[in-house]
């Protein structure tokens, strides 16, 4: 276990910025991806 | 098994819609146990402190960037040898999620680069490689959107991605080059000397969960694309009436 | 087969020569982008010495781009690519010939002028003649890649902005290599490294472009 308490998670050793900066936006672009896909998939079923 | 019964998106379409599921939950369950490793079981790093946690996104999406181009590129050359479309659907189905990992890559490093460097992008040999790999990306699915005719722009697409994929060597080589005359960054994010056993573990189980997200989201993104493209074909209409 | 090729390629040079506006053009927007530079950063002798050789070299790379769109697209629309394709010879040797003839009339003219370009960012001799080189042996690479692209975008609404896109990401080893082998001249190192470099990608893509163009001609025309 390498934190102490949360707040020393989220500050990740005064790099929290820059590491979740890359993870949040990793996963909010994986889930806008997802999202636009299954939209994709539904309209082109509706549009049979 | 006749694997060739799936090759018409007649039979992959319903087969597509069983595994994307699938995939979906298999990069879940590979991811929780990496994000574990990556946060809770691989030590500080002794030179970059927290910041290095950064690789087990960027180096996965990197790996990933360079191998979707590849498999697009293998899927779109079987496309053009053996007319099949399918293959075809699936490379164009491959290339949104292969920028995607291309752009994670790049977002990921430069946000690495920024505590590291001092800047937000350095010109490094590995970062610029990925920048054009995108260009190859945006250039390969710019041309496909301006083809209106599908059999043409899977075709044409197909002979871009073998141009790029011969090419992806040498790019990657002559950047190098380039980037070791210019006296480069001497850090690199993959070179640590302190890379200990649980963070390549870490690295890999998340490559192994961005792969199979990958999988997941380009089948996904096949299955509109077989239904857009085929909807007048016969097997639609029946599967429409069968089940409304 | 020799004498197809050489009537390819004196109709195209005969073509050429009836238009020559279009070949002027492509060469002053070579000298006009390369001059705007110095008016962009400043006339600075030494800053101008050390961005010369990647500037000449992008506004080769730029102005080889614009005049693609002439390589295939008027034989396209009068049908005249649809008779090379039927012809008994393999098309992709007559696409090579017509490259060749596009480089003589677009390319070039280009490596001609360069010294001049030079001279205005004070280069010295031997990076003069470095940049003659590299640009003798480079700039056929772009026309063979170019040929790719323009061949792939053939009646394409939008192919004018697509053929840089899709083809310049690949012209990134020329413009290294091409801009590294006069860099090197002028620091008074051996440009040998770089130059025979690009004389390999030279043949590589001697070889391998043709081809595509051609598959890439047939796919436009099906």
């Amino acid at each position: 276990m390498n934190w102490g308490s949360l707040a020393a998670f989220i500050a990740m050793g005064g790099y929290g910025t820059y590491v979740w900066g890359s993870f949040g936006v990793t996963v909010l672009l994986i889930a806008i991806e997802v999202l636009l896909l299954v939209a994709r998939h539904r309209a082109a079923r509706r549009q049979l | 098994m006749n694997w060739f019964k799936y090759s018409s998106p007649q039979t992959f379409y319903p087969l597509a819609g069983r595994m994307v599921p699938l995939f979906f939950a298999l990069a879940a369950l590979f991811a929780i146990p990496g994000l574990y490793i990556g946060f809770f079981v691989a030590p500080t790093d002794a030179q970059q402190g927290e910041s290095y946690r950064i690789i087990f996104i960027h180096v996965p999406a990197a790996w990933m960037s360079m191998f979707i181009y590849v498999v697009m590129a293998f899927w779109a050359g079987v496309g053009l040898a053996f007319n099949t479309r399918l293959s075809s659907m699936m490379a164009s189905a491959l290339a949104p999620t292969g920028a995607l990992m291309t752009f994670i890559a790049l977002w990921t490093g430069s946000l690495w680069g920024k505590p590291t460097w001092g800047t937000w992008w350095v010109w490094d040999a590995r970062l610029t490689a990925e920048l054009i790999l995108l260009f190859l990306y945006f250039g390969f699915m710019a041309l496909q959107a301006a083809i209106d005719d599908p059999r043409r722009a899977d075709k044409a697409g197909a002979v871009l991605a073998l141009v790029g994929v011969i090419n992806i060597p040498i790019i990657t080589f002559s950047v190098q080059w380039w980037n070791t005359l210019h006296q480069g960054a001497s850090v690199s994010l993959t070179r640590s000397p302190t890379m200990a056993a649980t963070m390549l573990t870490g690295m890999l189980v998340m490559a192994l969960a961005f792969w199979m997200y990958s999988i997941a989201a380009s089948l996904l993104r096949a299955r509109s694309i077989i239904l857009e493209r085929e909807r007048n074909a016969d097997w639609v209409r029946e599967w429409r009436e069968a089940a409304p | 087969m020799l004498a197809a090729l050489r009537t390819v390629i004196r109709r195209d040079l005969l073509l050429a020569l009836r238009n020559k506006s279009d070949a002027a053009n492509t060469l002053l927007f070579f000298v006009i982008v390369a001059s705007l530079f110095p008016l962009g950063v400043g006339p600075e002798p030494a800053l101008l010495r050390g961005i010369a050789p990647g500037v000449v070299w992008v506004a080769a790379l730029l102005a080889s781009m614009l005049a693609l769109a002439r390589l295939f697209a008027a034989d396209y629309a009068d049908g005249t690519l649809e008779q090379l394709a039927l012809a008994p010879q393999p098309l992709a040797a007559l696409v090579a010939a017509k490259i060749l003839a596009h480089w003589l009339v677009s390319g070039l003219p280009l490596v001609l002028i360069a010294p001049l370009l030079g001279l205005q960012f004070d280069l010295s001799g031997t990076a003069l003649l470095t940049l003659m080189v590299s640009l003798l042996i480079g700039t056929p690479v772009l026309s063979l890649l170019g040929a790719i692209g323009a061949a792939l975008t053939l009646g394409l609404r939008a192919s004018g902005v697509l053929v840089p896109l899709i083809v310049l990401p690949l012209t990134v080893p020329v413009l290294v290599f091409g801009a590294g082998a006069v860099e090197a001249a002028a620091a008074g190192l051996g440009a040998e490294a770089q130059l025979s470099l690009l004389a390999a990608f030279l043949l590589v893509s001697a070889a391998l472009s043709p081809w595509a163009a051609a598959a890439a001609i047939r796919i436009a025309l099906e």
